[in-house]
């Protein structure tokens, strides 16, 4: 059953990436639209796991996406954030109901569920544009990021979990 | 001591995460500086192959396409040579010439963050080195920033690092070309003085004080221009001749004076 988990996790986090860097990263919808659907691993990631290696797993797909797309550690910092504070928003979300053993992410109710991912997505992007143009002079232009892209990620993330909905834990 | 050890291993997750935060915020802030970290870019073996492959499959797409463009481009270079009064046959040598041209394509494009890169697939094999410049048939794209065994990455002139020495065509009023992030199709002349004459519609083409590009490489049109905030200096807003969005064939030039260049510069400002 352990052995299962990790496996799941490798194979979610390898074609994450892939499909991250080679199809959503060259989306440019709109002109400036680009996706980041790799956040679905931090929403799908067990939620009884250590949490010092989910932060290190993080931080290394942040890493890996940094590495296909030129940025760096932008990717990096924002995921390692999100990881980081991914408890704090559960416990807003589900209240304390989360830190019960019987516990499940598909036994919560489907507004939960939208609010956890947005709440993620929302995070993720601020950092994330924030770090890439690394000044307020912008912000406006920040803003239109964080906001149209944000969309298209939950949209996608929404589209993408439906389709893998198969007993996630 | 003890104390110590206790308070590590309660706050350990979030040591660790400030651990890793100032690890990537730290990689970020030195990509600030001119020349970024040498290892982490897509040119390393893993992502450039990767892209290499995805690249191999979709350029199946648009090979018609490609191809006229290319046709295109080599009936004006025909143009150009049967204009001349020479004729095709005639062997150039090529160890009088001071440039040197190799061709690549584009296996991953970027535009719309506010620092692009372009990874290319020729890298140090075929003797690209940092700092050559990068042209398409159409205009400029960027100039060579990191190169690994087989791969370059190229800082594309849609990055707010680029700074490129450009004027008006059929003048010698030059000034700096730079990117303010916002539309891929424009980028901005600055430092041009304010008594020049300009027109709406005049060519920006590269100027003769860089020794990466040779002169007058095409670059695109005034699209508005206006006075900036000093009210000495124009500011312009130039519509790129190529289509950032849409490359595939590229040219990677080499200026072989360019050490000569700046050995003579490094001496001035060692004098000074």
């Amino acid at each position: 059953m352990i052995n299962n988990s990790y496996f799941i996790n490798i194979l979610r986090f390898t074609l994450l990436v892939l499909v991250q860097v080679l199809v959503f990263n060259r989306l440019n919808f709109f002109g400036f639209i680009n996706p980041m659907v790799y956040i679905l691993f931090l929403f799908w990631y067990p939620i009884k796991e250590n949490r010092a290696a989910f932060i290190v797993i993080s931080f290394l797909l942040g890493f890996c996406i940094d590495l296909f797309s030129d940025t760096l550690a932008l990717h990096a910092a924002a995921t390692v954030t999100v990881a980081y504070i991914r408890p704090t928003i559960m416990r807003f979300v589900f209240g304390v109901n989360y830190e019960f053993q019987s516990f499940k992410l598909s036994n919560s109710t489907r507004a939960q569920q939208i609010t956890f991912l947005a709440l993620l997505i929302i995070t993720h992007h601020l950092i994330f544009f924030m770090l890439e143009s690394f000044s307020l002079s912008n912000m406006l232009l920040i803003l239109k990021k964080i906001v149209f892209t944000g969309l298209a990620t939950l949209i996608l993330c929404l589209l993408f979990g439906s389709l893998f909905s198969a007993k996630k834990d | 001591m003890q104390q110590i050890i206790n308070f590590i291993i309660r706050f350990k997750t979030s040591l660790l995460y400030i651990l890793l935060l100032f690890i990537s915020l730290g990689f970020t802030i030195n990509s600030h500086s001119y020349h970024r970290s040498k290892y982490f870019n897509s040119t390393n073996w893993i992502s450039g192959s990767i892209y290499n492959t995805a690249d191999g499959i979709s350029t199946y797409f648009d090979l018609d396409e490609e191809n006229i463009r290319l046709l295109e481009e080599n009936r004006k270079l025909r143009n150009i040579i049967f204009n001349q009064g020479q004729t095709d046959s005639v062997e150039i040598d090529t160890a009088k010439a001071s440039y040197t041209i190799l061709s690549a394509q584009i296996i991953k494009n970027s535009y719309t963050n506010p620092n692009n890169y372009i990874t290319i697939n020729k890298g140090k094999k075929e003797g690209v080195k940092q700092d050559m410049g990068v042209i398409t048939a159409n205009g400029i794209l960027g100039i060579i920033e990191h190169t690994s065994n087989g791969y370059s990455s190229v800082q594309s002139i849609l990055n707010t690092k680029s700074n490129i020495n450009a004027k008006i065509k059929n003048t010698n009023y030059f000034g700096s070309l730079i990117w303010d992030g916002v539309r891929y199709d424009e980028v901005k002349l600055v430092d041009i003085p304010r008594l020049v004459p300009l027109l709406v519609g005049d060519t920006i083409v590269t100027g003769a004080m860089s020794s990466i590009f040779p002169e007058n490489i095409p670059i695109g049109t005034i699209k508005s221009f206006d006075l900036n905030v000093s009210k000495s200096f124009y500011s312009i807003d130039v519509e790129l001749f190529n289509d950032m969005s849409n490359l595939k064939n590229v040219y990677i030039i080499y200026n072989k004076n360019r050490p000569e260049i700046l050995e003579l510069e490094a001496e001035i400002a060692n004098d000074q």
